[in-house]
């Protein structure tokens, strides 16, 4: 009867990955993470969200990088040991997203403290781990899609010019 | 004795596609949006200044028929550095010309992945998506992302203002003989 409680807890607690970006360790809830892989060649062509560094070919797919350390640790990884492949749901679209970590991974059943008002709003909440407090990521916020940035466009550029007159040039032109 | 059917893998869909060079970068293009190529030296005699013109990759226009169709440099337009361009794509059902660097060759795509929706920017309407060609990613232009209807409008005041005063000039200039 206790070993059958036992393993109900261990069941029932929250799966999450560990990993490290330079001196930091954070965690991301593992339902949210596909893979882990090691690095391979980034394919750079132009565009204009900074968050984005390039895609890689993984299995034929192609997944964006996103470097989320530059903006935790206020400076890219020196090393990138590994990618992390993260699901990111945006809207009816599963998509996924590589995040370059430096050092191992590792899985952890813990349960979660819930982040407060002030925290930032990139932390889900927290989880004591080998006597480390760990800031649990919310890659909505580092990540962000569609829904959670301000409206883009996704038709074609002739028929909504609205995002261009945002350009000082060319409303000075207009006007 | 009856011959077994003969099943066939149905064809994946593909397309055609003409990957070309801006400033060291390689796009692809379906070769079905390309009405015309021609080297630059050949339509030089045949372009018009904008000196109005207020958008940066746009400087000259052309008139093939009854329509007039902008020169946009595509290295400005991706925000690469420009290096001088040899070619000029004249892309179908729209107004645009495109200054390319030049042509790397014509392949064939199987597949066209759509940008995730991790890229937020005006890529957005500059892609069609991305595919994957002997383990290199290419993205795959969207013709009609090269120039906004907003761009359309400044273009064609632009271009206004440029035959007004080519009108002018030859006036005056008849007047003179």
């Amino acid at each position: 009867m206790t070993v059958a409680t036992a393993a109900t807890a261990v069941e029932t607690a929250p799966s999450f990955v560990l990993l490290r970006l330079g001196e930091r360790r954070f965690a991301v809830a593992a339902s949210e993470v596909a893979e882990l892989v090691a690095p391979s060649r980034i394919f750079r062509f132009p565009h204009k969200s900074p968050a984005i560094e390039g895609v890689i070919l993984r299995r034929g797919r192609m997944i964006p990088i996103s470097d989320i350390a530059d903006r935790l640790n206020a400076k890219k990884l020196a090393t990138r040991r590994f990618f992390l492949l993260a699901t990111r749901q945006f809207g009816a679209q599963l998509d996924w997203v590589a995040i370059p970590v430096s050092g191992e991974c590792e899985l952890v059943s813990t349960d979660m403290m819930e982040s407060g008002a002030n925290d930032s709003p990139h932390v889900a909440g927290w989880l004591s781990h080998g006597g480390e407090v760990i800031e649990v990521l919310r890659l909505s916020v580092l990540t962000p899609g569609p829904a959670e940035l301000a409206p883009v466009r996704t038709d074609s550029p002739a028929r909504d010019a609205a995002p261009l007159l945002a350009d000082p040039e060319l409303k000075e032109a207009l006007s | 004795m009856q011959a077994a059917a003969v099943t066939r893998a149905p064809h994946p869909r593909t397309e055609q596609i003409i990957l070309f060079r801006v400033s060291g970068q390689t796009f692809a293009i379906s070769s079905a949006s390309v009405q015309e190529v021609r080297s630059v030296d050949n339509i030089a005699g045949m372009a018009q200044d904008l000196p109005d013109s207020t958008i940066r990759k746009v400087r000259h226009s052309i008139r093939r028929g009854d329509r007039t169709l902008y020169i946009v440099n595509a290295a400005l337009h991706f925000g690469l550095q420009p290096q001088p361009a040899a070619l000029v794509f004249f892309l179908r059902r729209t107004r645009t010309a495109l200054l390319v660097d030049g042509i790397e060759k014509m392949a064939t795509m199987s597949r066209l992945q759509a940008l995730s929706l991790a890229f937020q920017g005006e890529e957005r309407s500059w892609y069609r998506g991305l595919t994957a060609l002997d383990q290199t990613v290419i993205p795959v232009v969207q013709p009609e992302g090269f120039l906004s209807l907003a761009e359309l409008t400044l273009l064609e005041a632009a271009q206004l203002a440029a035959d007004t005063r080519a009108i002018a000039a030859q006036t005056s200039g008849a007047q003179s003989q």
